[in-house]
């Protein structure tokens, strides 16, 4: 098999010494970390080997030499070079060097048994300290770090490999040149450690800040769970608006974000960090739309302008049901059916009409703290609309329930008595149609009411069908505020955010490019990281959100307004289902 | 070492498929497309602007001459980032895998690598797989040459 000598860029222009690495014979890879330079105690060099491995768990060991003649080429290093093999015994041994000035390098390999041969080894660059930070998706399985021992990390696939290798072995990497060790090595961080005064204050602070705020939201919460379930009304409003539901969601974020415990793996990480970058979103959205309502006196002109907009509602529907009363559309109505619910809805406006009149003077007021209420984020707000809408609309839900009702009670009625004209019925034990003999006067009567409840399905049907399509149409403005509300929830900010700043952290693989080779020197390939695209990066990382979608498909739905059972648009996923 | 050859795709474009042979066990096949052609992109580009006109002249509404010209050019940038194909590469390396890279006019390049322990064999799909779309003569050359390599590796695997 070839050999694939993995080899850090950060380490081609560095001085002459040992290599030091990872060796995974099933294939093939000899996974290089770090050059050792001159002069070393051998000793020291295994002991720094062994502490290690001790610490990551993953096999290290003296691959073989590199040699990087600066000057004038050095006999003496080529010699002292061959000997350390004798020294460090590791097979396969590999031997790389490098010209001065040119781009010729040089790789032998010498094991037992197999020739060495130039075509036998290929090189393959890359860079360690985006391979160090990437995560790759999907993961290849990883064994977590309690069960630990140096063989069962070689039974991972391929490439993943090296990654696990160099993101296990931090502990290499954390003495750079200016410390005073007994060992010099030569790897990304040499040339100063990676630090910033921010992130280390920020974590510093971030444990005492963090108790306070987990302490200060578990009161929240078991203050609104003390409540709730003491007032039994409060508990089923609760549960219908959607103010209540988002601010749930909301605190558990929060609960999520500053809860004391670390994160364990990667993926809570992100979720963490996906949900402190919406919330702070959520709220610097909610501030903006705050300024700008307070600005001008907006508040003012919007209150202005609610109980006339109420007002021109209810005129319009007064004025539609005066069209189904008289001969809407050409249909021909019951004339009595028609009077009866045209005059029974239309006292209903009368009331709301009423109702609005005795609330205007508070809504000024009540317009002023809901406003408020948006510093708490974007998505509040914009919940709060929706509610606002259900109940200026609430007589619209109304009459589609008592039409629903009304129609579902038609229907009922027609396809018992519809068994009864064809001397059939419906047998609750067998659930089934059997055949029935009746009597005449049953007949009789069957037929009689069947016919009447025929004759008046047209006015029935009719107010039913208007006022299902208006519910259908506040539901459709509902849907579209509980979607925008939805976004803002679940998209993951930070993971998008990241793909676009630092593209190798998140990575979906690897991609190899050829880099020109000399005529009698081994096959140099580039390994760089191939970044996860856009849609994948939103479908992994997304936020579950509060599931306030329909949760049926569009045949039931078709259905249930055919047989005028109603509908309920926004159950939520502990409800039980319809 | 180079080779090229031109062959044509199956709606009559010519392709040139240029080789590399860089050892024994490392090979890359080029797939180069045929360009965009000025002909095709002035045609689009009036017909665009002369249905626009011809609204403008019966709605008189100058936002539609802008809009016209809006869509046109998000239109042409949409196409060369997503839509044209400038090069196709195939990258066949013994015992790692095989990598596929698409690059589009717009410098854009999209890259799938595939590992060797996942590949069990190479095949000749229906040509819409390849989004340059080449003949039957050109996959051919394509796929001998990969199972070369691949005979090579599994003879190298089973010796050691």
């Amino acid at each position: 098999m070839v050999l694939k000598a993995f080899f850090p860029t950060c380490c081609a222009s560095a001085d002459s010494g040992l290599l030091v690495g990872r060796w995974v014979p099933e294939q093939g890879f000899a996974v290089v970390l770090a050059v050792v330079h001159f002069p070393f105690i051998p000793l020291q060099v295994r002991e720094l080997l062994a502490r290690v491995q001790r610490a990551s768990q993953v096999g290290l060991a003296v691959l073989g030499t590199w040699c990087h003649r600066r000057r004038e080429p050095e006999e003496s290093l080529g010699r002292f070079l061959e000997g350390l093999g004798a020294l460090f015994t590791h097979k396969p041994w590999l031997q790389l060097s490098r010209e001065p000035d040119s781009r010729r390098w040089n790789c032998k390999v010498s094991s037992p048994g197999a020739p060495c041969g130039e075509d036998q080894v290929m090189l393959i660059f890359y860079d360690q300290r985006q391979v160090l930070l990437a995560q790759l998706h999907p993961p290849a399985t990883l064994p977590d770090r309690r069960a630990g021992d140096a063989t069962a990390t070689a039974a991972e696939g391929g490439l993943a490999a090296v990654f696990h290798t160099v993101a296990r072995s931090e502990a290499l990497f954390q003495s750079d040149r200016f410390d005073e060790g007994p060992v010099r090595l030569t790897h990304w961080q040499s040339e100063g450690v990676e630090a910033s005064i921010l992130v280390e204050l920020a974590k510093w602070a971030s444990g005492p800040v963090c108790l306070l705020l987990s302490s200060l939201l578990s009161l929240l919460s078991w203050l609104s769970t003390w409540r709730l379930c003491r007032l039994c009304p409060l508990a089923f409003l609760c549960s219908k608006l959607c103010t209540c539901q988002q601010l749930r969601l909301r605190l558990q974020h929060l609960q999520l974000v500053f809860s004391t415990q670390k994160a364990e793996d990667p993926a809570q990480l992100m979720r963490k960090a996906n949900t402190l970058v919406s919330v702070l979103l959520d709220v610097a959205l909610g501030l903006a739309l705050l300024s700008w309502l307070h600005r001008e006196d907006r508040i003012g002109q919007l209150a202005d302008a609610l109980v006339p907009v109420a007002d021109r509602v209810a005129e319009e529907l007064q004025q539609l049901l005066e069209w189904l009363m008289g001969a809407p559309a050409g249909l021909k109505m019951n004339r009595a059916l028609d009077q009866v619910l045209g005059r029974f809805f239309l006292y209903h406006i009368h009331l709301w009409i009423s109702y609005i009149h005795l609330m205007s003077p508070f809504v000024e007021r009540i317009l002023w703290h809901v406003g408020l209420s948006a510093c708490l984020g974007l998505t509040v707000a914009l919940s709060l609309l929706s509610d606002i809408l259900a109940l200026l609309t609430f007589h619209i839900y109304c009459f589609y329930v008592y039409g629903a009702r009304l129609y579902c009670l038609k229907v009922c009625g027609l396809s018992s008595l519809w068994r009864l004209f064809r001397g059939k019925k419906w047998n609750v034990l067998r659930q089934r149609v059997d055949s029935c003999s009746y009597d005449l006067d049953q007949l009789f009567i069957g037929t009689l009411l069947f016919t009447i409840l025929l004759f008046l399905l047209p006015t029935t049907a009719l107010y039913y069908l208007v006022f299902t399509l208006l519910r259908l149409l506040v539901v459709a403005v509902q849907g579209l505020i509980h979607l925008l509300v939805d976004l803002v929830n679940s998209l993951p900010l930070y993971s998008l955010g990241l793909r676009l700043c630092r593209p190798y952290r998140l990575a979906a693989g690897v991609k190899f490019r050829v880099l020109e080779r000399e005529s009698d020197g081994p096959l140099r390939l580039l390994m760089q990281i191939n970044p996860l695209p856009y849609s994948h990066v939103v479908h992994n990382f997304r936020l579950p959100s509060c599931g306030c979608h329909p949760r049926q498909s569009w045949s039931s739905l078709c259905r249930k307004l055919f047989f005028g059972e109603l509908i309920y648009p926004w159950r939520q996923r502990g409800d039980k289902q319809d | 070492m180079e080779d090229e050859q031109s062959f044509s795709d199956i709606s009559g474009g010519r392709l040139s498929l240029q080789r590399r042979y860089y050892t024994q066990s490392c090979r890359e096949f080029c797939l180069n497309c045929p360009r965009l052609s000025l002909r095709s992109l002035t045609a689009v580009t009036c017909t665009v602007w002369l249905v626009a006109y011809g609204l403008f002249a019966l709605c008189e509404n100058s936002m539609i001459l802008s809009s016209a010209i809006f869509i046109t050019l998000i239109g042409l940038l949409g196409y060369l980032h997503f839509v044209k194909i400038d090069q196709e590469t195939l990258l066949i390396i013994d015992s790692l895998g095989i990598q596929m890279t698409s690059s589009y006019a717009s410098g854009k390049e999209s890259t799938t690598f595939i590992e060797m322990g996942k590949v069990k064999d190479i095949v000749i799909n229906e040509a819409i797989y390849m989004s340059a779309k080449p003949r039957l003569d050109c996959l051919i050359e394509v796929y001998r040459s990969c199972q070369e390599v691949l005979a090579n590796q599994k003879a190298t695997s089973t010796r050691s």
